[in-house]
């Protein structure tokens, strides 16, 4: 039950684009077609999901008994960085058609703040193993909700009439908010 | 580039090249930690740090680094210092890094100071990188401040802690909440696209 709490709130209340703010810049760089919105939140999940595990294994075995959390930062953002390239050379080899899906979002996930959240949050909300791990999945998966929806919003609103001075960015952060509103009414669900 | 006058590879920051309103970077801060002054301040203050000894940093060491793993060893050399910060905040002001919890550490993830090392101080001297560095950091002070003054006068109907709306105003909490600060933003800059239109005609 307490699982199922962290999934469902990582996905729909505590949704990490539209209450924590991360992942931003994919969000608003990447949500202009809905194939290439799904594609990026697949990538981000797979990600999120292995640097959730990667983290706490690091973070517990290696930082905590030594007492080295002001490590933190600079070894979270390394294995993030290193991870990304792994999975990407592993991916390249494994499955080229997952590959060619991906593309060039692979490396863009290092600077995706999701990911780093997700290491940092995971770390100050103490989760053990098996939370941390449900956190990733149930993150990665908020993310691709997010940024799908948001996709499809956009290419409707392609053909709607905006003012000139909102059209992009303007648009699209002004959509987000309203999404956030709506994502507020998920969170009476879990105390 | 280097042609330009130095006083012009200052001020771009602030309007022309203003990282958050013109280049759309460092978002996630911005939304995350404006729905008060003095956060937003704390912020602008860590970041600004960050930037301007990483830019120092970088611009000194630039002909060291092989260009294969520049990107890691600048990744390297801002969490250095964003550790620093980190630690810094924690240690004399502890509200207040409890109040921006993870969002200090994530000034690691910060585009615009991964961005200006890439696009800037890898290029040119230190003494301009400095000057770029300082530019930078002010625009985003002043997005910074501009957003968190606007949400939390109409949230709260105060600023920096001090009442400026009488008792008549019925705050609009959804401006310290997250959407507040889509929406805010949003409207920014459609406001500054039509500014600088109207600038760009009166020419």
């Amino acid at each position: 039950m307490e699982l199922l709490a962290i999934f469902i709130s990582a996905i729909l209340i505590n949704n990490f684009v539209l209450h924590y703010f991360l992942g931003i810049c994919p969000f608003l760089g990447v949500s202009k077609k809905i194939d290439s919105a799904v594609s990026m939140g697949l990538a981000v999940t797979f990600v999120m999901t292995i640097t959730a595990i990667v983290s706490w294994i690091i973070n517990h075995w290696i930082l905590l008994p030594f007492n080295l959390e002001y490590l933190q930062i600079v070894s979270f953002i390394l294995i993030i960085a290193s991870l990304v390239q792994l999975v990407e050379m592993f991916i390249r080899k494994s499955s080229p058609p997952l590959y060619q899906a991906l593309g060039i979002y692979l490396p863009l996930i290092t600077t995706n703040c999701a990911i780093m959240g997700l290491a940092l949050l995971a770390a100050l909300k103490n989760y053990n193993f098996v939370e941390t791990v449900i956190f990733g999945v149930g993150s990665g998966v908020g993310f691709t909700l997010a940024i799908v929806l948001m996709a499809g919003i956009r290419e409707q609103l392609d053909l709607a009439d905006v003012p000139e001075p909102l059209k992009g960015a303007g648009i699209a952060l002004i959509v987000a908010g309203i999404m956030a509103l709506g994502f507020f009414g998920f969170s009476g669900m879990i105390k | 580039m280097a042609s330009k006058p130095l006083s012009q590879e200052f001020t771009k920051g602030l309007w022309g090249e203003n990282p958050i309103f013109r280049q759309l970077l460092g978002m996630c801060p911005t939304l995350a930690v404006t729905n008060a002054v003095i956060n937003g301040i704390a912020m602008s203050l860590a970041t600004s740090f960050v930037l301007i000894f990483s830019s120092l940093v970088v611009a000194s060491i630039k002909k060291l680094i092989p260009s294969q793993v520049r990107i890691a060893s600048y990744i390297v050399v801002i969490a250095s210092f964003v550790t620093m910060a980190d630690r810094f905040l924690a240690a004399f002001f502890p509200p207040i890094s409890k109040n921006l919890g993870p969002y200090i550490p994530l000034i690691v993830v910060n585009c615009i100071i991964l961005g200006r090392q890439e696009a800037f101080s890898s290029k040119n001297s230190v003494g301009r990188s400095l000057i770029d560095a300082f530019g930078m950091s002010l625009g985003f002070t002043l997005a910074l401040l501009v957003l968190s003054s606007i949400r939390e006068i109409l949230g709260t109907g105060t600023w920096l802690g001090h009442q400026v709306l009488g008792s008549w105003f019925e705050p609009w909490i959804i401006m310290i909440l997250p959407p507040g600060a889509f929406l805010t933003l949003g409207i920014l800059l459609g406001i500054i696209i039509l500014i600088d239109q109207k600038l760009q005609r009166s020419k």
